[in-house]
């Protein structure tokens, strides 16, 4: 086991996942402390700017989760461990959610301050371009074929999908350039320091959050695989203990 | 054999395919004249609007009839156990990418200039005021448009991929041929292909991507 398996081991225990969980909660209560009474409202924008403290976190949660989705798909393909397969799977599907949530909190945001759901800035039509991309990520995902080979196309789409980014990203920027000014940056030059506080505490709380679901999801799986396992090993008359199969326990401790 | 002749023999091989069955220009030549009369009757004959969104509808048709011309270059293999005696050949996982998508390149260029007389004609394009950019930008945007389609035509395999999970697959992972691409013509037609420069050097940054990309990961996707 390098470290890297054995710390994830370790987070996905339950032990781990409950400190995490517990993280995650009080991360977030925090920041609906500090996002809701701490910080005043925006000068310009009123309470409608409080959006950001969701807005920021949940953008750089999805951005996170696809970093992870390719440096996972990259291990796999060099080590074919299926762990590293089960670990980018989890990190897409709690992507693909947040990156959801980013678009929408920034529709309901845009709608009062630019006076339209949608602009075609290149932030936001390279989110929306990286949704479909890792929308399509999990629907390959879902085809019925076996283990090994879903974990290699998946791995191989999620090293293309995560290189095209800066790609998609240049071109878009300067499809917009070339019309109009860039969307005016909405986040003020100086941000009063409990403005700045409450946006840290957001993404350390959504780090957390991305971290406790991703663990969640893993376990999620490993039952799935145990189930699946179960009810076929009668009829393949072979003892569930078969590797590929079996779910990769922790040893309990304490 | 060098992975240039390997990538060469794999790529003749399908063009002679294409020659003997004709399904690009019995199907995909003829989908694509069909989404170009969709889109005009969608705009309706506004001469001028027509000509403002013809490099667009022009990239637009060519991509969506590419997903069908992909589709056909793995169909063929899933056929008598065809992809089977392809990996068991004596040659690198890679000249299998490098040549199906020589391959693709070839007939997509054949469905390229198909639509650019179509476009020509039916939008009143005046596409020959600046020949060599227009040329670069269909040829760099057809390489990495053939490669992203040969790499993940595999997945074509599986049926239920077939149908929609690989067009949305391909279709945003191809967002900069499109945004680069319709950009580079919409310049050409302006007389302004020195313009141009820009657009088609983010065309090869993508080709050179994908092409690498595929070369390095492809064996991956058929490894069983």
């Amino acid at each position: 086991m390098s470290t890297a398996e054995r710390l994830m081991a370790k987070m996905t225990a339950r032990r781990g996942e409950r400190a995490l969980g517990a993280a995650a909660l009080m991360g977030l209560t925090a920041t609906a402390v500090f996002g809701l009474l701490v910080t005043p409202p925006d000068a310009d924008e009123g309470n409608v700017f409080r959006l950001i403290y969701v807005h920021v976190p949940s953008a750089w949660l999805a951005y996170l989760s696809f970093l992870v989705v390719f440096v996972c798909s990259v291990v796999y393909l060099v080590t074919k461990r299926i762990r590293w397969d089960r670990l980018a799977a989890a990190s897409a599907e709690v992507g693909v959610i947040f990156i959801l949530l980013t678009l929408v909190v920034g529709s309901i945001w845009a709608k009062p301050t630019w006076g339209t759901w949608w602009t075609w800035d290149p932030r936001l039509t390279t989110t929306a371009v990286l949704f479909l991309v890792y929308v399509a990520y999990l629907a390959v995902r879902r085809l019925p074929d076996g283990p090994g080979r879903r974990a290699r196309w998946s791995a191989v789409i999620g090293i293309v999908a995560f290189v095209d980014v800066p790609i998609v990203h240049l071109s878009v920027a300067w499809w917009r350039s070339q019309h109009q000014a860039p969307a005016i940056l909405h986040v003020a030059p100086r941000m009063a320091a409990s403005m700045a506080a409450a946006l840290i505490v957001g993404v350390v709380a959504f780090t957390f959050l991305y971290a406790y679901l991703v663990v969640l999801r893993l376990r999620v799986g490993r039952l799935e695989e145990r189930l699946v396992a179960e009810a076929l090993s009668p009829r393949l008359e072979v003892t569930p203990a078969h590797p590929a199969a079996l779910p990769e326990e922790v040893p309990a401790r304490g | 054999m060098s992975l240039a002749r390997q990538s060469a023999a794999v790529a003749a091989k399908d063009v002679r395919i294409e020659i003997r069955g004709r399904y690009a220009l019995g199907a995909v030549v003829p989908f694509a004249a069909t989404v170009l009369i969709a889109f005009g009757l969608s705009l309706g004959p506004d001469r001028t609007l027509l000509q403002r969104t013809a490099p667009g509808l022009l990239w637009l048709a060519v991509l969506f009839a590419s997903v069908l011309s992909f589709r056909r270059s793995y169909e063929s293999e899933g056929e008598d156990g065809a992809l089977e005696g392809l990996l068991l050949a004596p040659i690198d996982k890679a000249a299998i990418f490098l040549g199906k998508a020589a391959a693709v390149f070839a007939q997509l260029v054949v469905l390229e200039a198909v639509v650019v007389v179509l476009v020509t004609g039916l939008f009143g394009l005046s596409l020959g005021a600046s020949p060599a950019t227009l040329v670069g930008a269909f040829v760099l945007g057809t390489v990495g448009l053939a490669a992203v389609g040969s790499m993940f035509g595999v997945l074509a395999e599986s049926p239920r991929a077939r149908e929609a999970i690989f067009p949305l697959l391909v279709l945003p992972l191809a967002t900069p041929v499109l945004i680069a691409g319709v950009k580079a013509t919409a310049l050409a037609v302006a007389h302004r292909g020195g313009e141009a420069h820009g657009w088609l050097g983010l065309l090869l940054a993508f080709d050179v991507v994908v092409v690498g990309a595929g070369t390095l990961v492809f064996g991956q996707l058929l490894e069983d």
